[in-house]
């Protein structure tokens, strides 16, 4: 039985417009005009429990928006969401112990407190026992590599260190269902790498449903299987990961090591230059056609390395709005 | 048992979140020092005109108020209207608890870790002023406290319900520092409504102005008012504006689009 279902949902809502110069902010004082965006049109899915979901988008696609119905902080304009058998916007205390949501910057911590403060409030409200609490931040600590950064101000602690305490505090009451909405922007890609590691652990120990937003594909690859897209409030895939590649990219990318440079105009019969650098040239080549080209290089090309990879993803979404595939 | 464990975490750690503000405490306590101008203002007054409170009345009204003032201030709506517009109220409304009891978790804290400043200068007056020290009589000083208490909690909900507003005008303190204007005056902050002609004070006494200040000061130095209607008019504004608050939370929620969420 699926733990999340979102039927039909759409969200509508009115933006201000307001026209640039003093004439515009005199207008605007005395009449308002809005125009009503649809942020979210018609987008149905299910997630089983224990799913690591991707929701992929460009800006303003409506990924947020969708998070925000699923945990109930805004009301649908039309549809249905259901989210571990509870109506998210009813807010019931049994839905609200059962999710969570991260979002990005949006710090719940006190700032000028160690983050073990802000944790016993947590600890205070879903009625967490103190030995309990002591088990849990102490797994989570570990699970984090926070160790000794819970008592120092909130405020001095690195952004990184800060990101992980927010989680920490996040995931303290144990959520079965994690939202998060960017949950590793602006970290490094070290402290990127190590939030990714916890959640795909924390996943495998409680089996936690997770659904993730996220900028950086390798967010993506390494922690779902499925991936949804989302263009312009419409949901364009739903599916696996792997098949997102196959649908909207079919084609691969072969690097060649040269053993000397050679001119565009030498190189281009053999398929899309996507670089040139030195002896390294990087083509793109339709799937179809990839023996056929790649004999044809190894032949006719002095060649002394060759590699064949998916174009990364990025580059995939990316031609995929660019293209108009999803129009 | 849950909620006292809750009311003692909560509190111990917005008090410890008022500690850090240690320079501040000091400065918010003089900030709110209007009082002692006006008691300055009014013992002239007195000493060269006809008021029905002497010099030392009007000395220990406005101590009083400056007490009060102290124990009662509040500051919800600005607090509020960031977690609106900031969108940092989404991460509170996913909590299984109201977000208001942060809010009042967080003036009683500031409230325990401001008394040391507040009393120290208390007592300095009294040293100053000698002549001005008394102590309320029976029961005045009781039913004192417990209209300080009353005048705190309506004070808060009425700024609350107006901190509501934000979900619809984003800038819900432009109509507390509206409001301001006829606290400070109707209040009894500038002057004592004894001094008010008896037909405006009649008036204000239907408001719920003077039951945030000038009705406990009144208690506490022992000037004589109506107690019961006073108690009274504290508990009908207060459910009334219970009753508001609660409604338009409701309804707020409904428009929040999470903001900058």
């Amino acid at each position: 039985m699926p733990i999340i279902v979102a039927d039909c949902l759409s969200k509508v809502y009115p933006v201000a417009i307001k026209q640039p110069g003093l004439r515009g902010t005199l207008s605007h004082f005395f009449k308002r005009q809005n125009r009503l965006v649809n942020a979210v049109k018609d987008v149905s899915f299910e997630i089983q429990p224990g799913e690591v979901v991707g929701f992929l988008g460009p800006n303003g696609a409506g990924k947020t928006t969708t998070l925000k119905m699923l945990t109930g902080l805004i009301h649908p304009s039309s549809g249905r969401v259901r989210v571990a058998d509870n109506i998210p916007f009813q807010r019931n205390r049994a839905f609200l112990e059962k999710i969570t949501l991260v979002m990005g910057q949006k710090q719940q911590l006190l700032w000028d407190l160690p983050a073990m403060d802000s944790l016993r409030i947590n600890a205070a409200v879903y009625g967490i026992s103190d030995r309990e609490f002591k088990r849990r931040v102490g797994e989570l600590t570990e699970m984090l590599s926070l160790e000794e950064k819970l008592t120092q101000p909130v405020r001095k602690l690195s952004l990184g260190e800060r990101m992980k305490a927010e989680l920490l505090a996040a995931l303290l009451h144990q959520p079965q269902i994690l939202f998060l909405d960017e949950p590793t922007l602006g970290l490094d890609v070290n402290a990127q790498a190590s939030v990714r590691e916890f959640l795909k652990s924390y996943n495998e120990r409680f089996d936690a449903t997770i659904l993730l937003t996220s900028h950086y594909m390798a967010d993506i690859t390494a922690l779902c299987d499925r991936v949804l897209l989302i263009h312009q409030g419409q949901l364009i895939y739903d599916g696996a990961l792997d098949g997102l590649l196959d649908h909207f990219a079919p084609y691969r990318q072969v690097k060649l090591e040269l053993e000397q440079t050679m001119l565009d105009a030498e190189l281009a019969p053999y398929g899309e230059i996507e670089s040139i650098s030195g002896r390294e040239v990087c083509f793109i080549i339709h799937r179809e056609d990839l023996t056929r080209a790649v004999a044809k290089l190894l032949a006719e090309l002095p060649v002394c390395d060759l590699t064949i990879t998916d174009p990364p993803i990025e580059e995939i979404i990316g031609r995929v709005f660019k293209s108009g595939l999803v129009e | 048992m849950q909620i006292l464990h809750k009311s003692r975490v909560f509190l111990s750690v917005y008090y410890a979140n008022m500690l850090e503000y240690r320079a501040e405490l000091i400065l918010w306590v003089l900030a709110n020092s209007m009082p002692l101008i006006m008691m300055g203002i009014w013992i002239q007054a007195a000493a060269g005109g006809a008021f029905s409170l002497s010099s030392i009345d009007f000395a220990r009204y406005f101590i009083c108020v400056f007490l009060i003032r102290q124990l009662t201030v509040v500051w919800v709506a600005w607090e509020f209207e960031k977690e609106v517009v900031e969108g940092r109220l989404s991460p509170r409304l996913l909590q299984p608890i109201d977000p208001g009891w942060h809010h009042i978790a967080n003036h009683i804290a500031e409230r325990f870790a401001r008394m040391p400043f507040t009393f120290a200068l208390v007592a300095l007056f009294f040293v100053l002023y000698p002549q001005s020290l008394w102590l309320p009589r029976g029961m005045g000083g009781v039913l004192a406290i417990a209209a300080i208490i009353l005048a705190f909690i309506l004070r808060f909900l009425i700024q609350y319900t107006f901190a509501m507003f934000a979900f619809w005008t984003e800038r819900a303190t432009a109509i507390e520092q509206f409001w301001y204007l006829f606290y400070l005056f109707l209040s009894g902050m500038i002057a004592p409504l004894n001094v008010f002609p008896e037909g405006v004070k009649a008036v204000v006494m239907w408001t719920p102005f003077p039951y945030l200040i000038y009705f406990p000061a009144s208690l506490l130095v022992g000037l004589p008012v109506n107690v019961g209607q006073g108690f009274g008019a504290m508990l009908a504004w207060s459910a009334l504006f219970w009753v508001v608050n609660r409604w338009l939370w409701r309804r707020g929620l409904k428009h929040y689009s999470g903001m900058g969420a």
